[in-house]
């Protein structure tokens, strides 16, 4: 019976060192936000992953190691249609008050997102009409048609084909910055992309 | 001898000297008599009325008949009748807090209109409560200056049903000059006060009172997101509440944006402007059969519906031939007809109370202003000059001729009245946050508009001559009420 004893504090003095190996690791891993985040690597990134057989193995390269180098060019391509709107490539196009004139930076902005469409040819967009909070509801939605209309016949001038591109008035309901000073009016009064399909 | 009474076949070619045609024409010259008297009368009355000081031996003082009871019960001479309601009394101890809300909600109702002064309830506490209508202490009542007092009693029946009893009486005469009884569902006993204040409103004042009448709007109060690539996208949903924000419910469960909605003329039904298909349509929820149209069949995207007085037709905003213009369509989506031609925008329509003619608001002149255009597209004419941007119109109901709109003032919105008589314009919010979207009550005495007065957006109701603010709602940010018939 004693002995039996002796060796259970044994094992617990063991799975006490273990334990606190393991949160050391916990904790070091806890330090990068990446590795918090993604506690599995994928599954698709077979090349690198031989790797993680060292044990500590903080695996804050996921990102990077996702595309590959020689398609570096397709960084764009490659990334999902939730990733893509949330850090678009396409430039929204700004507006003046009361305005669904587009002037030369929004024209040029709206031409880099030509290039984009063209780069992409398989890409449909929705081009998202916005109002700042100064005209009223009601008006507004008519206001914020007008300018995604208005950026669409830019885009179908430069080349695209208009069965690529819906349009959508959203007026002032939602505004991308809850300000009530001109920065944020600034902001607001846009015509916002959204890739639909890729 | 031929004195057969009409039959269904000569009724349709009546010989023209048969007795029933001399019947006619004579209870027809009855009754041109009476009313040649009474139209004297009344001409000799407002004469009156308009040269007090000139004397008038001609008019005989009225008769005394002690046997006719006065209904309309008066004030002294200038001033509005003075009202009383306290707590109804509880037959059953149950009813006890129904007693309450009752009092409180009539005394509300009745105040609503502004056609009585509603004597404060807090200074009732001096006088006998009466248990039953013997003993309503008129003397008490006259001390407190009362011309009119209520006298209501509750009974829970069996624990769903309740029997509700109201009696109005003119302190003076000590008669009962209204009394009504009414049964049914203990649920909403709210509705039994908004129904007694009607009727009194109906009896006393000729007036159709507005207590059962409701509200809808749109409102972001669940604080939810839209689903979808762009973050914080507060989703809106439609509610109706009562008129005067109690019993507020969701419409709209679909987490979109939901906006823009307004009543059937049959209040049985509310258009709105969903984007629960990813763009603009109008849906149309019949909100007691839990059943949703969508009339517009795909065609276009489509916004802010408006039924016609009589409930037939539908005029909307719509870019289905490119840009911003109006449409009328039968209510089920035939029948589509454009009614404005323009590039410019064209949007936010109103109905005229005969279903006429359209106030809609246009930026053909280079800002949004207010425009009136025939139902057929004819005769365009534009209303709002003076100010910089004017939208959302609204027709006020007969016997107003008269269209509320928000016109910018500052750094946001007021509401503005447009008399079509005068051609003049008079305004009713003064700067208090920016207010909009305003719309007319049915008998057009009040108008329901939102103001970020309190740094939210919520809806309030105002009198058409700018007094008696009321806040309806208070959770979340409301928005673009319309007022049930």
């Amino acid at each position: 019976m004693v002995k039996l004893k002796h060796d259970i504090r044994w094992m617990n003095l063991g799975f006490l060192v273990l334990l606190i190996a393991v949160l050391v690791v916990a904790a070091c891993a806890k330090k990068n936000p990446v590795a918090g985040a993604q506690p599995a690597p994928p599954p698709e990134i077979s090349g690198p992953s031989a790797v993680p057989s060292a044990p500590p193995a903080p695996p804050q390269r996921v990102e990077d190691s996702v595309p590959l180098p020689a398609l570096n060019e397709d960084a764009i391509g490659n990334r999902s249609l939730e990733d893509l709107n949330r850090d678009s490539p396409f430039k929204p196009a700004f507006f003046g008050l009361d305005s669904s004139e587009l002037d030369d930076t929004g024209r040029a902005d709206v031409t880099a997102n030509a290039e984009i469409m063209k780069k992409y040819p398989s890409w449909v967009i929705t081009i998202e009409g916005h109002c700042d909070e100064r005209g009223t509801a009601e008006y507004n939605l008519a206001l914020g048609e007008r300018r995604a209309v208005a950026v669409k016949t830019y885009l179908v001038a430069l080349g695209i084909a208009p069965d690529r591109m819906r349009t959508v008035s959203y007026g002032k309901e939602f505004p991308f910055d809850t300000g009530h000073a001109e920065s944020a009016w600034a902001k607001n009064r846009r015509a916002h992309f959204l890739i639909m399909s890729k | 001898m031929n004195f057969q009474l009409p039959t269904p076949d000569s009724q349709g070619d009546p010989p023209p000297d048969s007795k029933g045609d001399c019947a006619r024409v004579n209870s027809l010259g009855a009754v041109s008599w009476v009313l040649a008297v009474i139209v004297a009368g009344v001409v000799v009355a407002t004469l009156m009325a308009q040269a007090p000081q000139t004397p008038a031996p001609a008019v005989p003082p009225p008769p005394q008949q002690p046997s006719e009871i006065q209904l309309v019960i008066s004030g002294e001479p200038g001033t509005p009748p003075r009202y009383a309601v306290p707590d109804f009394v509880a037959l059953s101890p149950d009813a006890a807090d129904i007693a309450k809300t009752l009092g409180q909600v009539l005394w509300d109702d009745l105040n609503f209109e502004r056609e009585f002064y509603m004597i404060p309830r807090d200074t009732y506490a001096t006088i006998p409560a009466a248990r039953t209508a013997e003993e309503v202490p008129f003397a008490a009542w006259r001390e407190l200056g009362a011309d009119a007092v209520v006298f209501g009693t509750i009974q829970k029946t069996d624990p769903s049903t309740v029997r509700v009893q109201v009696r109005l009486y003119n302190v003076r005469s000590r008669q009962t000059v209204f009394a009504k009884e009414y049964t049914g569902s203990a649920t909403n006993p709210r509705l039994y006060a908004h129904t007694m204040s009607d009727e009194i409103h109906q009896q006393q004042r000729a007036l159709r009172g507005v207590a059962r009448t409701k509200l809808t709007f749109s409102s972001d109060r669940n604080r939810e997101k839209v689903a979808g690539p762009v973050q914080n996208r507060d989703v809106k949903e439609v509610y109706i509440a009562d008129y005067d924000g109690e019993g507020q419910r969701r419409v709209t469960t679909n987490r979109q944006l939901n906006i823009f909605p307004v009543w059937s003329p049959d209040a049985r039904a509310i258009a709105y402007t969903s984007y629960r298909r990813g763009y603009p349509d109008i849906f149309i929820a019949l909100i007691y059969q839990g059943l949703q149209e969508t009339p517009t069949n795909g065609v276009g995207q489509n916004w802010l519906p408006t039924f016609s007085p009589d409930g037939t037709r539908i005029c909307f905003t719509s870019n289905r031939d490119g840009n911003p213009e109006l449409y009328v369509m039968n209510r089920d989506g035939s029948g589509v007809r454009r009614v404005t031609n323009n590039p410019a925008i064209d949007t936010t329509p109103t109905w005229s109370p005969n279903g006429t003619q359209i106030a809609f608001t246009s930026d053909r002149s280079g800002q949004p202003q207010i425009y009136i255009v025939g139902a057929d597209g004819l005769n365009l004419r534009r209303i709002t000059t003076m100010d910089s941007y004017a939208d959302r119109p609204t027709w006020a109901p007969a016997p107003f001729n008269e269209i509320a709109y928000a016109g910018r003032s500052g750094p946001g919105y007021d509401i503005k009245v447009f008399d079509l008589a005068s051609s003049t314009t008079r305004q009713i919010t003064f700067g208090e946050g920016s207010n909009e979207s305003p719309a007319f009550s049915p008998n057009g005495r009040h108008l329901a508009f939102t103001s970020s007065r309190t740094g939210r957006v919520q809806v309030y109701t105002m009198g058409r001559d700018g007094k008696g603010l009321k806040q309806v709602t208070r959770d979340g940010n409301n928005y673009t009420p319309g007022w049930s018939n």
